[in-house]
């Protein structure tokens, strides 16, 4: 089953990079995030699923949607070259996923990795809030960072004399 | 003491070598911001499903649940900010190629 599901994930992400037209390689990216947050909840990452599929499955695939709808206006024949152009540099992509997987099932690594015993592994809300509080402060930082980096983008240029 | 992988983390492994190589040659092969940004997403998500794979194997799911939870924080910033910069050259330029970036300055 779990293999079933990863293997639908990949197919989707092939699908986003492979696909010509770019809003069905947002829905293709939304797919992926989608699929991503399945296999999360199937190994026991609940809050990190919802989060997935709440913010990359929803809020990102929004904004890919908008920048597309601004940015698209092409005559069909050139959608139609470009297409052609497109095929040509990205037909190896599925062969060589396909080779890489079929080889890299062959090779059989021995797995060593040793890691140190887990410590008492508790509830991520947890986790989150009173072990990785540095990360949150971090997260904050980013996020006003990412408003000031749009308001600076969107800023309308100042006239003469202002 | 530690704690031994299994055999099974191989499995995840080849599907995250996979999504790697797919969102790496998403941003080779185009010149179309939109979709460079998109291979970066993709790459963005084979490094989520490694973190939460991790958790999974090492018995830390709540520490990898935290990490996940600010990559995609800093994934949608990203995502935010680049498309900011997309508009910004789509209006200066009227083209998405990638070319048009290294006329910026500033």
């Amino acid at each position: 089953m779990m293999t079933a599901l990863l293997v639908v994930l990949v197919l989707a992400a092939l699908w986003a990079s492979m696909t010509t037209p770019l809003l069905r390689a947002a829905l293709a990216l939304a797919l992926t995030s989608a699929m991503l947050a399945v296999v999360m909840f199937s190994l026991g990452a609940t809050l990190a699923a919802v989060i997935e599929l709440s913010v990359c499955a929803g809020l990102i695939s929004v904004v890919f949607v908008s920048v597309i709808s601004l940015t698209q206006r092409r005559p069909f024949k050139e959608y139609l070259a470009r297409r052609r152009a497109r095929l040509r540099r990205l037909w190896p992509l599925p062969v060589v996923l396909l080779a890489l997987g079929i080889g890299l099932s062959f090779v059989r690594a021995p797995v060593q990795i040793a890691l140190p015993l887990p410590a008492t592994d508790g509830d991520v809300r947890t986790v989150l809030w009173n072990l990785r509080q540095l990360d949150l402060f971090g997260q904050i930082l980013i996020l006003l960072a990412g408003v000031f980096g749009v308001l600076v983008l969107f800023k309308k240029e100042a006239k003469d004399g202002d | 003491m530690a704690i031994e992988i299994p055999q099974s983390f191989w499995l995840y492994f080849i599907f995250f070598a996979l999504l790697l190589v797919d969102g790496l040659w998403c941003m080779l092969a185009t010149r179309n911001l939109v979709r460079i940004l998109i291979g970066v997403e993709i790459l963005m998500k084979s490094v989520t499903f490694l973190l939460i794979v991790a958790g999974y194997f090492s018995g830390r799911m709540a520490l990898a649940q935290a990490l996940v939870i600010t990559v995609i924080v800093i994934e949608v910033v990203v995502v935010v900010v680049v498309a900011g910069v997309i508009l910004g050259l789509f209006r200066k330029h009227d083209s998405l190629d990638v070319e048009n970036t290294r006329q910026m300055k500033g």
